[in-house]
Formats: structure tokens, C-alpha cells, sequence
């Protein structure tokens, strides 16, 4: 067909140039119409108590007995509480919805009393009894809760979550009266406290979940704006998809008095570059990240709202120890001895990591791991000589797989040059897109792999318990029976913290001399933070608490 | 006419029909399900996640079951977006979407057409080869790349504009409309400039200059009507094209429209809103294609004749 008639009707035509006279003429107005930047987010925060929050995606969902994210985690923790807060420094156990609470001398009964003007954001009075319904929720395996295993401290909570016993009664969660609840655990756990402040043990409104489905039903709408009700300083007022969430100062919270901001106003930008620019236009008061290149550019410029914080984290690679060439532990050492950790941070990461040597992160609830690793080329090279490969000669070409990501590809560069240079052996990249990589690595398909662990609580446990034999997340191959009895059974059985840091570091040891992981740094938290937001202290989880948040612009 | 337009929808159910069926295989065989995490996932939730959302069904009695709902006009439920449906999704991000694809639109219109007309009038003159030279930088420009520029400049050096944003603070609405609209622009740019060209050497342009008439009057009056006509047979599927690719610019610009769904939909396996998705913008591709032919036909008499002549 052509368009390109001769035999046209002046008519017709004539309509045509009419439509793009009038097309041109609306553009022209649309571009007159806006003008002018008007006031910044910021500006008008500080004054009204609005304080704008770059909060990476979308949030799945606001359920905290669903939701797994850190965006999802931010909201949830405006407007929902748990039994205990953290000081926002210290992360120190301090009174949320429980005003105080007796440990008993075993260690294994906690007993919490409840505020006596904890309310839930619709008024209803908030009882022991929430917290029983709302684990009991959370312990069904339909709802599909990721984070069940919080629980699983409790005197069989994790024998109902599996089916072997079906009377929750058993479970060691017991409402003594509407302001008392009672808590039994199967085993002294120092960090029970921590878990509390976990979204996943946060209470959820019964009556309101009733009102929109079955409890344990997944994706009905109790969390969106209008329906839920929470007990947090918070309350949500506004959802828009992709947009913007909205909290507001919650009337009915117990301590209501003392919340400063008016208002939170998450906004979900996946695109960090652009939250970068957000943020030097004034829209918004703090980031959730920053581009690693644009590190170096605001720590040249000492930039105050630039802000690092270590953050409990461990970036290490996996070693498929099942694979022959990685079979031997004098290989796996060889390996992480011939990595430069401290070049690395220095001229790759570049965001203030800290080069790690051991698994835990350092200062874990006053633990330090020691490590005997060490940058030692020389050394490695004579492990790997001892393992059968002098000069790096006969090993086999070995890959290391990563998923797709810019920051991953450079450590992986970094480190086949590092390998190449000190062990003279070859490596290849394999890049693949992030649920393929995760499919990879469950299945055991690969050599050496990427990995990342944020931790949940600050607690070495949560660290050392990835590497038992069914851990689902060692994925090494790697099993040490010995190493599980001293974390599943010895370590829980120590009565002062001194013993039981001392039994981690022994495990650790064995981690560190089998190597079946390269540690390779600790991860820091980068954001960005406007001058005017007073009392977000950085901690090690990056956790804010909201409510102790001000604004205040210099003058 | 209709007829035509008839016959044109009914050719449209195969076409999505397989549609549906490849796209429904495809996010089904990739590798990595929707509920995998970096967290090992304990399989009881798993098994419960399967249930819930019957992907422990055989995929044939899957795929059945999709149909019928989609016959329905149910996309179902999102996998990752817990509690939200499809429809719902793209009913949220669908008219900001349009609006952007719009306003984009006119950008492309009013300067493509200004620059190729205006080149068309003195071909081979500096008139012609500037914004042609433009019009293929427009082109080869990606918009990942023009809108970050455009931010840098009019954002945050010059401070003119928002740098972000879509109906949150006056005037955000320019740059990415600029950034959206400027490779359509360069197009249109080039097809008008063909256009005109044609239209220009043909005998009745001729007998109008013989007549005296002023050259302003030519080209308005006689030449852009023809001259024009590849545009609006262009104007459709550009409206698609902008309605579907509108994900960078949405993305650059933080602008809730559907398009930033889309890709994440996919790295996120969720099944229900790439499916969801793919028919959605396959079904506005087929109409908008039919309405630019439609438009063409209704002016373009010849065509409209050789489709009268073969219905009698």
C-alpha cells in the first residue's frame, strides 16, 4: 500500500492539518502551563513535620507476617510495634508495647507486662492475647511466612509449624490476663529480646484480618489504606501504587506525645541514580542508597549529608567443595589467602568496606572474630603446591558465578586478576540473570559463587547457623558435625555470654580451616541524609526508628 | 468500512491467541520460580505458595484455567504483589502511562512536523541538513541517555524543572514528556520531510506557483495535506510503540505509569503480571494499528475505492 496518493481529497487533507495545527497548539500550552519549581519537598517538610523517605521498590505488601523486604520493613515498622523497641544507637532491647518484663533464672521464661494504654489505631484496647493469636498466624504454614523461623525459639513453635504437633495450646505462648503474657522458650536464647522487634513478631489486628479473609490466607486486603490497623506511632493514610506511601501521626499510640513528625512520605524509586538526583533537588530527605561511583565524588567533596555506617552484613563467595578441584581444604585457603581484600575495598567497592576475615561480622554482639587469614601469596602458593598444582600448573579452568549486577562483576574481575597474578590459575566469569543464579546455586551447579547475608538479628548465630549440614542456605556441600553439634547444641547450652562467644569463635575456627566460603568484606550502609533530620542514628542493621526522628533545618 | 474493521478484530483473536499461548509457555519453562529467594525458602511454604496459587497443577491445566479467566477479563492475582490483582496494577499505571505516551506525542508531532516541513521547503539548503543532522542524532539518541542530560541541564545546573516526578510539582511533566517524545520526533521529522518532498514536485504545486499564489499559502493550504499522510499512517503505531516503551523514561523519571511493572514482572516471575501485561499492550498495538489504517483509508479515497471495489 501507499499512503503517498496523488489522487488525494482536499477535504480529508484539510482535516489533517487542522488536527496537527491543534496538536501543536495543546503542546504549547502544556509546556506553558508548568513552569517553576515551586517549594522544595524539604523546605516544605521542615516545616510542616513531613519527612520524605527514599524507600527503594514498591512494597509487596505491608503484612509482617508476609512481606520480607527492607522497603516493606520500613513502612511496616511506622506503623506497627512489637513487645520491645531497640535503642536506635545501641540496638539495645528497650520497652515498646511491653513496659518491662522478668527473665527467669534459666533464662527460658520471659514475662512480658503490657502497657495499660497500648491501643490499636482504631481505638480497641490491645491485649496479651493479640500476641498469642498473632503467632499462632504466623506459625500457619499456608500464610507462607519466610520469617517463621524467628519463632522457632519458643517451646515447640517449630514442632507445630511442621505438623508434628497440632494443639497450639502446647506452644509456649500463654496470655495470663489481658496485660500479661507469657513466653517459654525450648532453650536460653540471648537474643530472644532482638526477635521481638522483628517485623515478623510484630501483633496484627485480628478482627481486621477476620474482616477481609481467612487468617491465614495470603493477599487479602486488610494492609491497604483505609483497612489496616496497626499499634505503631503510625498510621497509614495513603497508598499510591509505584508512587507514594503515606503515614501519619497515629492518635491512639501509647506514646503519642512524644512522636514529632506529623508525617512519613515513603517513595519507591528502584532507579538509585535517579534518587540520587531526588535528593540533590531537594525531594527528598534521605536515600535509601547511593551509585558506588558517585561515593568517591561526595567523600572528595566531604560532603556531611554523605553518611557510611557499618552495617551487619558479609559479601563472601561460596566454594562448591563437592566439586573435585575445590575438594581439598588447602585449595580453599589458598584461595582466600591470594585475595587483596583491602585493594579491593580500596580501588573496586570504594563504599567503606571493611576487608573480612572470618565470617561474622566484627562486634556481633560484642563478638570479634579472630581469624588466622591473612593476605599471604606467598603462603597460598605453597598450599596449592601441597594440593598438587606447584604454580597453578594442571588446575583446572574454574568459574566463578554472579548474578547480573555491575558492583558483583568488578569484585568477580578484581578477583580473577588476584588469582591469575598470585595462584597463576584461570578463571571465567558466568553472569546470570537473578533467579537463574538462584536456581544455579540451590542446585549446586557451579564452582565458586557469589553471596551476600544481611543478618536478621545482631547475634553471631545468625551468621554460623547458614553453614550447618541442611542448612538450606549453605549450599556448599560442606557438613562438619561437629561444627553443628557446637551451634545447634553447645552454644544455646552456655550459661554467660563469654562461654557461648567463646564456643562461636571455636566454630568459626573450623569454618575459617575448611573454608568452604571466602570472606571478603563487611558490607557498609551508604545513604545520603539531609542536615535537617535530627536522631537518625546509624546503627549496624541501618534500622530507623521513626518515632525519635525530628526535623530541623540549620539556619 | 466496517467490514474492514470487522474482519481486521476477528484476524486479531489468533494473533493473541498465540500471543497468549507462547508467552504463557515461555514464563513458565524460564528457569527460577516466583517464590525463590536469596533466603532459602523452607518447603512448606513452598507447597503452600503452590497450592495457593495452583502451580501444582499440571501447566497444560494451568494454561486452560488462564484462558478462561482471561476470557473473563480476569488477569488474576499479582504473585509478588501480595493481595493486588493485575487489573488492578495496570488499571493504576495505565492512565499515567497514556498521559506521558500522549503529551510525548505532541511533542513528536509539533516539533517533527515544524522540522521536516520546514527542511522539505529548502531542500539541500543549511535549512534542510540542520534539522536533519538533528533528526538522526534524535534518532540514534537513547533515551536512557537524553534524559539524564535533559535532568542535568534543566533539573539540577540550570534548576528550571523538576528532575522527577508526574503531577507532584508544576511542570514535572516536561522533561520526560521531551525525552519520551524526541526519537518519535526525529521520525516524524524524516517521514514529513519525504512527504512533503513528494508532494512538492508534484504538477498541481506547480500550477499553484504559475498562479502566484505566496509560498505560505502553498504549503499550508495545498501541500501538508497530502504531504502529511505518512504521519498519520506513522501515528499509530508510534502511539503503541510509546504506550509500551514508555518503561525508561518512567523509570529515569520515577513516574508511576505501568511501563516500570513490566520488566519487573519479569525478573520477578510473576507469572500473572507479564501474562497480564503482554496481552494488555498486544491488544493496544492491534487496535492502534487498525486505527491508523483506518484513518488512512478514510484519507486516502484511492485506498478506500480499491476496498469498495473489492467488497462489490
Amino acid at each position: 500500500m501507499t499512503y503517498l496518493s496523488t489522487n488525494w481529497s482536499l477535504y480529508r487533507g484539510k482535516l489533517a492539518t487542522e488536527l496537527g495545527l491543534k496538536l501543536f497548539l495543546a503542546l504549547v500550552f502544556v509546556g506553558l502551563t508548568g513552569c517553576g519549581s515551586g517549594e522544595s519537598n524539604v523546605s516544605a517538610g521542615n516545616k510542616n513535620g513531613t519527612l520524605y523517605w527514599g524507600n527503594g521498590t514498591e512494597p509487596q505488601t505491608l503484612d509482617p507476617q508476609i512481606a520480607t523486604g527492607v522497603p516493606e520493613s520500613h513502612i511496616i515498622s511506622a506503623v506497627m510495634e512489637g513487645l520491645v523497641l531497640k535503642n536506635r544507637k545501641t540496638l539495645e532491647p528497650i520497652p515498646g508495647v511491653a513496659e518491662s518484663w522478668d527473665i527467669s533464672a534459666d533464662g527460658t521464661v520471659y514475662t512480658f507486662k503490657l502497657r495499660d494504654n497500648a491501643r490499636w489505631s482504631n481505638g480497641d484496647t490491645h491485649t496479651a492475647h493479640d500476641y498469642a493469636w498473632s503467632w499462632w498466624r504466623a506459625l500457619q504454614p499456608a500464610l507462607g511466612n519466610l520469617y517463621a523461623y524467628m519463632l522457632f525459639p519458643i517451646k515447640n513453635a517449630r514442632q507445630y509449624y511442621e505438623g508434628d504437633i497440632s494443639d497450639f495450646s502446647e506452644v509456649g505462648v500463654k496470655a495470663l490476663d489481658d496485660r500479661t503474657l507469657q513466653v517459654t522458650l525450648s532453650f536460653p536464647t540471648p537474643y530472644f529480646l532482638q526477635l521481638l522487634d522483628h517485623y515478623s513478631t510484630y501483633p496484627v489486628h485480628k478482627e481486621t484480618i477476620e474482616k477481609f479473609g481467612d487468617a491465614d490466607q495470603r493477599g487479602t486486603r486488610w494492609t491497604y489504606e483505609g483497612n489496616l490497623v496497626g499499634n505503631g506511632p503510625f498510621q497509614l493514610v495513603d497508598w499510591k501504587i509505584n508512587r507514594r506511601i503515606v503515614v501519619e501521626g497515629n492518635p491512639h499510640y501509647w506514646d503519642a506525645n512524644n512522636v514529632s513528625l506529623n508525617k512519613i512520605v515513603f517513595i519507591p524509586i528502584e532507579n538509585i541514580v535517579t534518587e540520587e538526583r531526588m535528593f540533590r533537588a531537594k525531594q527528598l530527605h534521605v536515600t535509601s542508597s547511593l551509585p558506588a561511583d558517585k561515593i568517591s565524588v561526595y567523600r572528595a567533596a566531604k560532603d556531611p549529608e554523605l553518611r557510611i555506617a557499618p552495617y551487619l552484613g558479609t559479601y563472601y563467595y561460596r566454594l562448591n567443595v563437592r566439586k573435585p578441584q575445590l575438594k581439598d581444604p588447602r585449595v580453599r585457603r589458598a584461595l582466600a589467602m591470594s585475595v587483596d581484600r583491602q585493594r579491593l575495598v580500596d580501588n573496586i567497592t570504594k563504599g567503606g568496606q571493611i576487608p573480612a576475615y572470618a565470617m561474622t561480622p566484627p562486634g556481633t554482639m560484642g563478638y570479634y572474630p579472630e581469624s588466622d587469614l591473612t593476605f599471604d601469596p606467598e603462603g597460598a602458593k605453597r598450599l596449592l603446591a601441597e594440593a598438587g598444582y606447584p604454580n597453578g600448573e594442571g588446575f583446572p579452568s574454574t568459574e566463578i558465578l554472579y548474578n547480573t549486577n555491575e558492583g558483583h562483576r568488578k569484585v568477580a574481575v578484581a578477583l580473577q586478576d588476584m588469582w591469575k597474578k598470585h595462584l597463576n590459575i584461570d578463571i571465567r566469569l558466568l553472569n546470570q540473570e537473578w533467579k537463574v543464579y538462584l536456581d544455579t546455586e540451590s542446585a549446586g551447579q557451579y564452582e565458586i559463587s557469589r553471596a551476600g547475608w544481611i543478618g536478621d538479628y545482631v547475634d553471631p548465630n545468625n551468621f554460623l547457623d547458614l553453614f550447618l549440614c541442611n542448612g538450606g542456605n549453605n549450599r556448599t556441600g560442606w557438613c562438619n558435625e561437629e561444627y553443628d553439634r557446637l551451634i545447634l547444641d553447645v552454644a544455646p547450652s552456655m550459661s554467660s555470654l563469654k562461654e557461648r562467644l567463646e564456643v562461636f569463635q571455636k566454630a568459626e575456627n573450623m569454618l575459617l580451616d575448611d573454608m568452604p566460603i571466602i570472606p571478603i568484606y563487611t558490607y557498609t550502609s551508604v545513604q545520603l541524609v539531609n542536615s535537617a533530620v535530627k536522631n537518625l542514628d546509624p546503627n549496624i542493621m541501618n534500622s530507623p526508628a521513626y518515632k525519635d526522628i525530628y526535623l530541623q533545618a540549620d539556619k | 468500512m466496517y467490514r474492514f474493521a470487522l474482519g481486521r478484530l476477528l484476524q486479531a483473536i489468533p494473533v493473541l491467541l498465540v500471543v497468549i499461548t507462547v508467552t504463557f509457555f515461555l514464563v513458565h519453562s524460564a528457569p527460577g520460580g516466583p517464590f525463590s529467594a536469596d533466603k532459602a525458602v523452607p518447603p512448606e511454604v513452598i507447597k503452600a505458595l503452590e497450592e495457593q496459587y495452583n502451580l501444582n497443577q499440571p501447566v497444560w491445566q494451568q494454561y486452560i484455567g488462564y484462558l478462561g479467566d482471561v476470557l473473563r477479563g480476569d488477569f488474576g492475582p499479582s504473585f509478588k504483589y501480595s493481595g493486588r490483582t493485575v487489573n488492578e496494577l495496570i488499571g493504576a499505571g495505565l492512565p499515567i502511562t497514556a498521559e506521558l505516551a500522549l503529551y510525548a506525542m505532541l511533542v513528536a508531532l509539533g516539533v517533527g512536523i515544524t522540522a521536516g516541513v520546514g527542511a522539505a521547503m529548502r531542500p539541500n539548503t543549511l535549512q534542510d541538513y540542520l534539522p536533519m543532522t538533528g533528526a538522526m542524532i534524535g534518532i540514534c539518541m537513547p533515551s536512557f541517555l537524553l534524559g539524564p542530560l535533559l535532568v542535568l541541564i534543566f533539573g539540577i545546573h540550570l534548576d528550571w524543572l523538576p528532575v522527577s516526578g508526574w503531577g507532584d510539582i508544576p511542570g514535572d511533566k516536561i522533561l520526560p514528556s521531551i525525552t519520551l517524545g524526541t526519537g518519535y520526533a526525529a521520525y516524524i521529522a524524516r517521514l514529513s520531510r519525504g512527504g512533503m518532498l513528494e508532494v512538492l514536485s508534484q504538477d498541481y504545486i506547480r500550477t499553484a506557483r504559475a498562479k502566484g499564489l505566496s509560498e505560505r499559502l502553498i504549503i499550508v493550504k495545498h501541500a501538508l495535506r497530502g504531504g502529511l499522510i505518512p504521519v498519520v499512517a506513522f501515528l499509530g503505531p508510534a502511539f503503541a510503540g510509546l504506550l509500551a516503551g514508555s518503561f525508561v523514561v518512567e523509570t529515569i523519571f520515577q513516574i508511576p505509569g505501568m511501563g516500570r511493572f513490566y520488566v519487573q514482572a519479569a525478573f520477578n516471575r510473576d507469572y500473572t503480571l507479564i501474562l497480564g501485561m503482554t496481552i494488555f499492550l498486544s491488544t493496544l498495538i492491534i487496535v492502534f494499528n487498525l486505527l491508523s489504517d483506518m484513518l488512512a483509508i478514510w484519507l486516502n479515497p484511492k485506498l478506500r475505492h480499491e476496498l469498495e471495489g473489492a467488497k462489490s
